[in-house]
């Protein structure tokens, strides 16, 4: 045993010390509104958080517990509703301090999670996702059909600021809210990761990698799946309550499958592997949404195709390509990767220009305006109805793939080089 | 009563083929690689678009040829190169995948086509009525795409039965590892088969793009309802997914019909219900308007008390 673990520093060191990245994650989202200032970046850091919450999350079922759900919206739209109405009845009514509602959302999460996944987690893989896939049509539809509970098209609306006021804070401007937002955000973030550590979390990992032995060794695996099914749809519950909090709309759109897509997306292309992944592709995925759709209107097939890039070529996402260099970096070693990189990089962003190139123009020919015939981009004006910037585009898109493809392969050797020296330097 | 039952019928039938047109392909590729191609229901979307563009150049018979045969090669395409670079990864990750092919296929369908309906109709040979009956018409193009689907299905049926092809497809499917030791190009079959099955969908869309309308959301329309069908009618089989094709398809024609809600129920038993009560959606709520769910329904149903689906003999 103690050749495997020959150091444990978990042990020693108080409860502060233990912690001490989440009190530093703590202190960096409470600061955070200090340096962006301006209320679309408050805006967008409040759907940052609560995407981070529900991507999360999601990744309690695909990451820990290898459930692949397409309907995890949900929960995530259920526990806004109940959270929305909980405002509604609230508003001049009985004691109810705003920052408590988000639980109202959990608790129905929790409930709806007990309910569905009683007899969806019997089994992992394809039938779960199949279970889920139906599930989450025929919510999304039901949202459509029960007017009087979700509002229909219009959606449930409430006033956050009717509810009881704690220590005189109504949570009138964006900045409250994104106070309490964040709060919950690290809150929730630290239970999912206390959760993932508990045995329940160990035996999870367990289910997901070999359900048989599990089994053998005295777990009932479907049991396993419905507390982690359960957990997730917790949170997702409170991050669907934060949303109703922050926009103090829920509309059908919350529990549909797109949103259920979108929370894939995110959690994939972040790397559902890792605890932080889905952090990682929740920040990532919103700043994309909100930048990139000022500058194109089809920012969502470029999402798009990130995402399937990150299942063919990187399937451990974002932050499994940061932790393939963190031992390089440890070893010294980063530097020996600047020139192989600088080699497939350029190549890689010649095709990623052309690609885009291409993609633009033939946008604009399905969009323009009769007799409009030249589109700006890059800085430039093109004339999409001559050749030339067809050709340049295709050329740098398909020049480039080949460069690269022909490349590849030093770049990987030039990489297991480093990583090697890596792992040997620390063996000895 | 009698003329309501009787166009039902002739809807569910039409409906109820074209699913089966989509599912079939569905159902082949699934038995063979064990994969549910969450894109297919964007190649039958793509099928439409394509007819749609050759219909406006050279018209609508060449487009019932062409576009099927593109669509087929675009599913060949994702099974060479994308397909089975990722069968390593697992079949979760293969799941993930064609979600991301669909996901691209719908976006670039609006990113070509824009976010507009497209004007797709029938050729003016077929746009009349065939016959009238209690003062309805049933209009010829639905008998053409009745014609075409029990076509496909006759041609399906004995290809997979009676040609040398059928029989290693139906080899490869229970015995992969067995066909190729016999010197038979396995992963070529697989790439056909998918092609193939690609261009079923494409099919279906090129006909239904006309009657059921071509815009974009027509792929998620039909798309959960296509697994609904395949999962209840047992994953990889094709007779299942025929039976289960057209009960979903008269399931859905039937429950528009039929304008009864639970409150109604209860007044034919002496029960009335209270106006003010919270659940008032649930009782006043009609059988045609929860018909979008009532798939979703049987499929969590069949999952739950017979996973192996109706006919299917292996659990999903």
């Amino acid at each position: 045993m103690s050749a495997i673990a020959p150091t444990s520093p978990r042990t020693g060191g108080t409860f502060l010390r233990r912690n001490a990245i989440w009190w530093v994650a703590l202190l960096f989202v409470l600061l955070l509104p200090q340096v962006a200032r301006s209320g679309t970046s408050i805006a967008v850091l409040n759907q940052m958080c609560i995407m981070v919450i529900f991507s999360l999350s999601y990744n309690m079922l695909l990451g820990q517990g290898g459930m692949l759900s397409f309907g995890h919206a949900v929960y995530f739209g259920l526990g806004g509703y109940f959270t929305i109405h909980l405002m509604k009845m609230a508003s001049g009514g009985f004691f109810m301090p705003l920052p408590l509602v988000p639980l109202a959302g959990g608790l129905a999460g929790l409930l709806f999670g007990l309910l569905f996944g009683s007899f969806s987690t019997n089994r992992a893989g394809t039938v779960f996702a199949m279970i889920s896939l139906g599930i989450g049509e025929m919510i999304a539809a039901s949202s459509l059909i029960f007017v009087k509970f979700s509002g229909g098209e219009e959606g449930i609306t409430a006033d956050r600021t009717d509810l009881t006021s704690l220590f005189g804070i109504r949570f009138r401007s964006e900045v409250d809210v994104y106070y309490l937002i964040a709060a919950w955000m690290v809150l929730s973030a630290w239970l999912m990761y206390r959760f993932s550590r508990t045995p329940v979390g160990r035996m999870a990992n367990a289910v997901r990698d070999n359900p048989e032995r599990a089994e053998f060794v005295g777990y009932s695996q479907k049991h396993v799946r419905l507390l982690s099914f359960m957990g997730a749809g917790f949170f997702a519950g409170i991050a669907g309550g934060l949303f109703a909090v922050n926009y103090e709309i829920v509309t059908e759109e919350t529990v549909n499958l797109v949103s259920s897509g979108t929370v894939l997306l995110q959690s994939y292309i972040g790397g559902v592997g890792f605890f932080a992944g889905p952090i990682v592709g929740a920040i990532v995925y919103t700043l994309l949404q909100t930048l990139l759709s000022n500058y194109t209107e089809i920012w969502a097939f470029y999402v798009g195709l990130i995402f399937v890039a990150t299942v063919m070529y990187a399937p451990t996402g974002l932050t499994g390509i940061i932790m393939m260099h963190l031992p390089i970096y440890r070893a010294g070693k980063l530097r020996s990767l600047a020139l192989p990189y600088l080699r497939i990089g350029v190549p890689a962003l010649c095709c990623t220009i052309g690609v885009i190139g291409l993609l633009e123009l033939l946008h604009f020919l399905s969009v323009r305006a009769v007799g409009q015939s030249t589109k700006r981009l890059f800085w430039l004006t093109l004339n999409v109805e001559q050749p030339f910037a067809w050709i340049i585009f295709s050329v740098l898109a398909v020049g480039g793939f080949l460069v690269a493809r022909r490349v590849a392969p030093s770049v990987l050797a030039a990489w297991e080089a480093a990583s090697l020296h890596a792992f040997g330097g620390r063996a000895r | 009563m009698l003329e309501l039952i009787v166009f039902s019928l002739l809807n569910g039938l039409v409906y109820g083929l074209l699913l089966f047109m989509l599912s079939s392909g569905l159902t082949l590729i699934f038995s063979m690689m064990g994969v549910l191609n969450f894109a297919h229901a964007s190649l039958y979307m793509l099928g439409a678009y394509l007819a749609y563009t050759i219909s406006l150049k050279i018209g609508f018979w060449p487009g019932l040829i062409i576009a099927p045969l593109l669509v087929g090669v675009v599913g060949a395409l994702i099974e060479r190169y994308g397909l089975r670079n990722v069968h390593r990864y697992g079949h979760v990750a293969e799941l993930i995948f064609t979600f991301g092919v669909a996901f691209l296929i719908e976006e670039s369908v609006q990113l070509v086509w824009g976010r507009q309906n497209v004007d797709y109709r029938e050729p003016e040979i077929l746009s009349f009525p065939l016959f009238t009956l209690w003062g309805t018409d049933f209009p010829a193009y639905k008998a053409f795409m009745l014609a075409i689907s029990v076509a496909i299905f006759i041609a399906l049926l004995l290809v997979l039965t009676r040609s040398r092809v059928g029989l290693i497809i139906q080899a490869a499917i229970t015995h992969p590892n067995q066909v190729a030791m016999l010197g038979h190009n396995v992963p070529l079959v697989f790439t056909g088969v998918f092609g193939v099955g690609s261009a079923l969908a494409g099919l279906a869309g090129v006909i239904a793009g006309p009657a059921l309308g071509t815009f974009p959301g027509m792929a998620a329309v039909l798309g959960s309802i296509v697994f609904v069908v395949i999962v209840v009618g047992g994953l990889g089989s094709l007779a299942g997914a025929f039976v289960a094709s057209l009960l979903i398809g008269m399931l859905q024609t039937f429950a528009v019909a039929v304008d009864y809600s639970l409150e109604d129920l209860f007044a034919a038993v002496g029960i009335t219900t209270s106006k003010t009560s919270a659940l008032i959606d649930l009782y006043t709520v009609t059988v045609a308007q929860i018909g979008p769910i009532l798939p979703y329904l049987l499929l969590v149903l069949i999952l739950i008390f017979r996973p192996t689906g109706l006919l299917g003999k292996r659990e999903v």
